[in-house]
């Protein structure tokens, strides 16, 4: 079993819809029921990003999102599947349930 | 070529895929399954001159392969223990190549939907064809460096990604299948003209390897009409092999072909498909439509018999499901034979394809036929220096040479 990463594509700040919500609610029972499920969350807007560094003696925070881009991350899946071609059909549903474009991405395995 | 030369190249073309495929499925690793066979042929090269031979060839490379593969396995396992698992999973012992589709499997894996096109195609030469990563860079137009990069980052990605090594589930076959078909065309053009100049103009084993794996699609998809169309196509292509090159070595067009050599069976075979097609009904695709202008050549059996405008009515259905300018390039040669080379001409010259040898050929012909000299010839030597082909090259000298002037 691995698992993948479903990441929400999307270019605006909209939030999901009551419609959109109400068949994400299905998709994600059914993904616990079939014990697909890890874990799901919808995010903030790119707006409310800080980008912190950490690396030198002080910490540097930096108002806002990392990278610039017309598209950006509104939520996420973590699923559990056999292989790639489980995950695939199941973020082909989750794309449908959320109304938004979606990637996946392997988890590295422990 | 030495005997044992020639053996080690005729086993390569029989074995390499099943030697890859039965590695893949033993040990869930296509660059190990890869690297294996890579390295059992090698072997041979070095063994077979002197201990001879051995008496079944594929069951040596394929011993020979796995145990290389273990060793590799066990020196991993020292450093990493997660390899364990894969190490006992390798010493169980299987009957070799037992399951007839293990190279659809890796045919199938190769093509998945999760990697782009040219990656499928670049793979499935590499894995399933057998071609050397410079083959396919040459077929590509691409640095070998580049295409060796883009094959191992395929190898990365069905590994870590989990792309499974089996053949789709009956609801997502379908879909798997164009995929399939585009790469095998591939395979089966490469064969048919090899765009390597220090190989044999014709590689029979590719074209017969295209269609033997297409086969297979289809005994597994009997109701798909493109897969049908696919083995039609490839079946009269094949069926004019033998006669497309000359005792010479050199290219033999359409027009001047013997046509009392063409294999009369695979024409039969390939007119049979295509008529099945007509009757279902349904609306054809691309390769059932170029098996339809196959079908048209074969049935001529003089090439002055050839119904041209039924091959330019079939090219207007296919310009219209793919307006490409290779297709239209096609579809101007048929027009020459049916309205001139001047009208022909007309729709050739502006087409963007200045890269393609094809298009130059093409443009030589028309200017030759119409007896623009000075045209035609720098036009043959534009097609000469992007032909890869040996025999299209020696025909296209030949007509170059016999220009008239100078």
């Amino acid at each position: 079993m691995a698992q993948y990463l479903v990441s929400v594509l999307f270019d605006s700040d909209a939030l999901a819809t009551d419609e959109e919500m109400a068949a994400i609610d299905v998709f994600n029972d059914r993904l616990q029921a079939d014990g697909h499920w890890v874990f799901a969350a919808g995010l903030a807007s790119p707006d409310s990003a800080t980008v912190i560094d950490g690396r030198g003696g002080e910490p540097v925070f930096t108002d806002g999102p990392f990278l610039e881009s017309k598209e950006h991350v509104a939520g996420l899946w973590i699923i559990e599947a056999d292989d790639l071609d489980v995950a695939l059909r199941l973020a082909a549903q989750g794309s449908k349930a959320c109304n938004r474009r979606v990637e996946v991405r392997p988890l590295l395995s422990a | 070529m030495t005997d044992v030369g020639e053996a080690i190249t005729r086993v390569h073309r029989a074995e390499w895929a099943r030697l890859v495929a039965t590695l893949a499925r033993r040990f869930s690793d296509l660059d190990v399954a890869e690297e294996m066979a890579a390295e059992a042929f090698a072997t041979a090269v070095e063994r077979w001159p002197v201990d001879g031979v051995p008496p079944n060839p594929g069951g040596w490379l394929t011993t020979t392969a796995h145990r290389k593969a273990v060793d590799r396995l066990r020196r991993e396992v020292k450093r990493e223990e997660k390899h364990q698992e894969a190490l006992m999973l390798a010493d169980v012992p299987e009957p070799l190549g037992a399951i007839d589709d293990d190279r659809l499997r890796l045919v199938f894996t190769c093509c998945h939907p999760a990697l782009a096109m040219e990656v499928r195609v670049a793979l499935t030469l590499r894995m399933v064809g057998g071609l050397t990563v410079a083959e396919i860079a040459r077929a590509f137009l691409v640095q070998e460096a580049a295409m060796s990069r883009r094959i191992t980052r395929a190898k990365t990605k069905i590994k870590d990604a989990r792309i499974p090594y089996r053949v789709p589930s009956r609801e997502d076959l379908p879909g798997r299948v164009g995929g399939v078909l585009a790469v095998l065309y591939l395979i089966f053009n490469e064969g048919y003209l090899s765009s390597d100049p220090d190989k044999e103009a014709v590689r029979g084993e590719l074209t017969a390897e295209a269609i033997r794996l297409t086969r297979l699609v289809r005994e597994l998809m009997p109701a798909d009409g493109e897969v049908a169309g696919l083995l039609a196509l490839m079946l009269l292509t094949e069926a004019r092999r033998t006669a497309r090159v000359s005792a010479s070595g050199e290219l033999v067009v359409l027009g001047e072909q013997d046509r009392g050599s063409w294999d009369r069976a695979l024409i039969a075979e390939g007119h049979a498909l295509v008529r099945a097609r007509l009757r279902s009904g349904q609306p054809p695709g691309r390769y059932q439509i170029l098996a339809a202008i196959n079908a048209v050549h074969t049935d001529a059996r003089d090439v002055r018999d050839t119904d041209w405008s039924q091959v330019v009515a079939l090219y207007d259905q296919l310009v219209r499901l793919d307006p490409s300018p290779i297709v239209r390039l096609n579809r101007a040669i048929a027009v020459a034979e049916l309205d001139g080379p001047q009208v022909a001409l007309a729709q050739v010259d502006g087409l963007p394809l200045e890269g393609y040898h094809a298009f130059h050929a093409t443009r030589a012909d028309l200017l030759r036929r119409l007896g623009r000299g000075e045209q035609a010839r720098a036009a043959y030597d534009r097609a000469i220096e992007l032909a890869g082909n040996t025999a299209e090259t020696a025909y296209l000298r030949r007509r170059r040479d016999q220009l008239p002037g100078r």
